[in-house]
């Protein structure tokens, strides 16, 4: 609430307005606190209203309990990452108080729960503090069963009043979710819900007021990135997949399980990972591009297979959702340090495509993608999100669903002869047939892990291998030559070049306009296609004095992180260095400005 | 935003779903059935007197004789001696990893009911590295025919013990002879779920084919084990069910009721050589029918409408 400078006209005698372009809210309790759900609802709220909004969440890998965050920024223009600090902290616990305050802004306002927090006075002073008995009101409100379930909802109240929110549009949100249960339970989370709204604040605090947003064409759809991807793969024409159960990655197999019978598909829950990608692997060979998927410990399982679809060259798409690692690691934090796994990982030379979306708008264009270069390079696809895009909740403008939505099932139409693997093909791209296919010359093709002449059979040429190398790797650097050239954001000239690649995208445009905005000749760039590079980088980062990889990694051995390691050994430029962490937890704008200052200087 | 880098190719298709596959009409659908010539590919690199030779002559006869045509044939396989089967049959074809033969064959066979699928594999393939999809793949009873060439040791890797090897069975890896109890194919295909189980082998090949020939009958998980003996590294393994070794080959008891999982497990308990043929078979909805069901209950809700617009009434709930 930086820009709360406007005073509105004055309605009815003491109550101030402040107008705001956006505002940053952290909620704070335990997992089971529902807390989620009122990050939800304000996210799909800001959704409805075309605001722009991104959230940030943190669950403990507990089965049950434990503390958990739900940040919240919601912003009447473009909304780049959840923010470094909070307006608002919004605690229902000593604990949630006492590990967030230092999440919130100096000056801002914690808003608690004064039955189960007790303020400290030394931290009166930096914060501006609201007490209200949200657990014993809410028990009041539904009639004192004694249990406090609904206070997250009678809190969305508390903000909705604060906030100035569309109540006609909330409390329809409210209905939509729960509808459908016990009618006592909408019940109960609107009369919750209500009593947190007429809760009398007016002497505590003022109402802020969004400024309106600008209008856009077509309505806001807000989901968060895994749901982002599994639609994405719908569209795509995705009709098969398999997997195992591994978080964060559950959620995608979920979706397509719940969603893909609809469409006439199917996803199969395998006994492992191994079986998920052979079983994908084995939907991809009867026709048409198959998915599988996992986080961390589950890519690991599945390299073996992995290296065989890029023998046999057999499309499919493979999406990681990374989480911390190594091992079992952090399940629930947020790394990109699977990076080197996925564009390296497995034994021999086999190159494979890697490609990272950007935000949750990006999982679903990348889905789409990611088929495609499958199917026109016959390849295996792996689409490197990780949990920071996976659990965030964004909004986004609509996609044309009837021009993006895509047919890819499969061509049994008979063919005169067919080789999987002919060595003179125009443009040395495999096309495979399906099973089902008649072959007129009688001479049907095998696919294989060996290596294998033109039909797919196998060979001890070394010739042949030296051919076939060549070919698998080829197609790739064709696929490179088509790639699109990332434009800089920001001048393609000046100090300091910030690379990122995944979810460090938003931070890094924040931390550029912060940088600008005193004067810093500081850009970003963003990699999106991770394996084949595009080529030419090396002539935009001829435009920067320093080249700095921006990665929730580890700065390893050598003092830099997975993507700066390729670059630097495609480019052989030492200018080219890390700013790495890996602290489970997004990159803050101001953390990244300083690191870059710092290395920058020298010191 | 919505610009897509690699957008998408068109190339003909047929349409359709995963569970009603459409392929379209052959001009000669009335063809004749293939000859052995015609079914036949590269010349298999086994050595010369092994057992597999038998069960790929079989393979064949079954084709012939059954009348079925190339394309509608997918012969898989994992890694192994016996696993080289597909590069010998002139038919579409896949030579997955080591031990994950079922998981892709599975993947085949849910998304394409109009095909035969056929997996050959061997005892490490099966029970060793793919034990724990063998089991799944069987209770799940998704459509497919199984036919394992048991050989009782590792023969590609040159005489390894194997998890069917005999108790005292001397190998590299247990130059002083097998220590450990070995599995038993029957036993574990009937407490796995498997809802056709047979046992065949490869000296009596009228018996192999009428065992191949009713496990691809069968509508489910069919498994047929079939002793397969390695003249390289485990000679005259199997000299006691062969009469033209002085052994005997007997078959199930004519009382024996295929239905009763309990017989069959006695029965696969015997001592070698034990009996030949059906030892269990049951009647239990396959996966393929299972998730056509699914699928039957989610397009009656959605039917008739295009694709993009069910997934627009998805979106419609986000907004």
């Amino acid at each position: 609430m930086s820009d709360a400078t406007t005073q509105a006209p004055v309605s009815g005698g003491q109550q101030k307005i402040s107008k705001i372009h956006e505002t940053i809210i952290r909620i704070a309790g335990n997992s089971q606190d529902g807390i989620q759900a009122i990050g939800g609802f304000l996210a799909r709220l800001a959704g409805r209203s075309e605001q722009d909004v991104m959230t940030f969440m943190t669950i403990p890998s507990t089965i049950s309990g434990g503390p958990s965050i739900f940040q919240v920024r919601i912003g009447s223009g473009e909304v780049l990452s959840a923010g470094d600090e909070a307006d608002m902290l919004l605690c229902f616990y000593q604990h949630s108080y006492e590990d967030h305050i230092s999440s919130l802004k100096l000056g801002g306002i914690v808003l608690y729960d004064s039955d189960h927090v007790t303020p400290k006075p030394e931290w009166q002073d930096n914060y501006r503090h609201v007490g209200v008995s949200i657990s014993s009101l809410t028990v009041e409100a539904i009639g004192g069963t004694g249990r406090d379930k609904g206070k997250n909802i009678y809190s969305l109240g508390l903000l909705a009043k604060i906030f100035d929110l569309n109540v006609e549009k909330l409390t329809m949100l409210v209905t939509e979710r729960f509808t459908g249960k016990d009618p006592s339970v909408v019940q109960n989370a609107l009369a919750c819900f209500n009593a947190g709204y007429n809760h009398s604040l007016d002497n505590l605090l003022k109402t802020y007021q969004f400024y309106a947003s600008e209008k856009l064409d077509r309505h806001q759809v807000v989901m968060n990135g895994n749901e982002a991807l599994g639609y994405g793969l719908i569209a795509a024409g995705v009709r098969f997949g398999a997997g195992y159960p591994i978080t964060p990655w559950s959620d995608i197999m979920e979706l397509l399980r719940r969603e893909l019978p609809k469409y006439g598909g199917m996803f199969i829950q395998c006994e492992d990972e191994i079986a998920s990608i052979s079983m994908a692997l084995g939907g991809s060979y009867a026709g048409r591009v198959a998915v599988t998927g996992s986080s961390g410990p589950g890519i690991s399982l599945k390299t073996e297979a992995l290296g065989w679809a890029v023998m046999a060259e057999m499309p499919l798409v493979i999406v990681d959702v990374q989480r911390g690692g190594p091992s079992t690691g952090m399940p629930t934090s947020i790394e990109q340090s699977d990076l080197n796994i996925v564009c390296f990982g497995g034994h021999g030379d086999s190159p494979r495509v890697v490609i990272a979306p950007s935000s949750v708008e990006d999982c679903f264009h990348t889905a789409i993608e990611a088929v495609n270069v499958a199917r026109k390079y016959s390849t295996p696809v792996i689409i490197l999100t990780d949990q920071a895009i996976a659990t965030r909740i964004e909004a986004f403008e609509e996609p044309n669903l009837e021009k993006l939505c895509q047919d890819i099932s499969p061509d049994l139409a008979p063919v005169s002869d067919h080789k999987p693997y002919d060595l003179t093909a125009n443009d040395g791209v495999t096309r495979h047939i399906a099973p089902g296919t008649r072959v007129a010359s009688g001479k049907y093709p095998i696919v294989t892990g060996l290596e294998h002449d033109e039909l797919g059979h196998p060979t001890g040429s070394s010739k042949l291998h030296t051919a076939m190398t060549a070919k698998r790797r080829n197609k790739l650097r064709k696929l490179a030559l088509e790639l699109p050239m990332p434009k800089t954001y920001g001048p393609n000239e000046g100090q300091i070049l910030l690379v990122s690649w995944g979810s460090s995208q938003g931070p890094i445009r924040e931390a550029v306009d912060r940088a600008r905005s005193v004067g810093e000749a500081i850009s970003g760039l963003h990699i999106k296609y991770i394996n084949p590079l595009p080529n030419g980088l090396d002539e935009i980062f001829k435009g920067f004095r320093h080249i700095f990889v921006v990665e929730l990694n580890d700065e390893g051995l050598y003092g830099y992180g997975q993507l700066a390691g390729v670059l630097r050994a495609r480019y052989c430029d030492a200018r080219i260095r890390g700013i790495n962490k890996s602290d489970g937890l997004p990159w803050k704008v101001k953390e990244i400005l300083e690191r870059a200052r710092t290395l920058a200087s020298g010191k | 935003m919505s610009e897509l880098a690699i957008p998408f190719q068109t190339l003909p298709r047929t349409g359709g779903n995963l569970t009603h596959i459409t392929v379209p009409p052959l001009p000669d659908a009335e063809r004749k059935g293939l000859t052995k010539k015609e079914i036949a590919a590269d010349h298999p690199t086994w050595c010369p007197g092994c057992g597999d030779f038998s069960v790929l002559a079989l393979y064949f006869k079954l084709i012939e004789k059954r009348k079925l045509h190339h394309e509608k044939v997918t012969t898989i396989a994992g890694i192994g001696c016996s696993s080289r089967f597909p590069y010998f049959v002139q038919a579409h074809g896949a030579h997955f990893i080591h031990g994950r033969a079922l998981p892709f064959a599975s993947g085949v066979s849910l998304s394409r009911p109009d095909l035969h699928v056929f997996v050959f594999g061997g005892d490490g393939d099966a029970f060793s590295i793919g034990g724990n999809h063998f089991s799944h793949t069987a209770r799940k009873n998704i459509k497919m025919t199984y036919v394992v060439m048991d050989n009782w040791v590792y023969g590609l890797t040159k005489k390894q013990t194997s998890p069917t090897s005999p108790l005292g069975f001397k190998s590299k890896t247990d130059t002083w002879g097998a220590v450990d109890q070995p599995i038993n194919p029957m036993k574990q295909a009937i407490s796995a779920g498997a809802t056709f189980v047979a046992r065949t082998t490869h000296t009596n090949p009228n018996h192999v084919l009428q065992m191949m020939e009713a496990a691809m009958d069968h509508d489910g998980f069919s498994f047929v084990e079939c002793l397969s003996e390695c003249i390289e590294f485990y000679e005259g393994a199997f000299d006691a069910s062969n009469p033209r070794k002085g052994g005997t080959f007997t078959t199930v008891p004519a009382d024996h009721d295929v239905t009763d999982e309990i017989a069959a497990y006695k029965l696969s308990g015997e001592p070698f050589p034990g009996h030949f043929g059906i030892f269990y078979k049951a009647t239990r909805p396959t996966k393929n029918a299972n998730e056509a069901g699914v699928n039957r209950a989610a397009m009656s809700k959605t039917g008739g409408m295009k694709d993009w617009q069910i997934l627009q009434k998805t979106f419609d709930r986000l907004k």
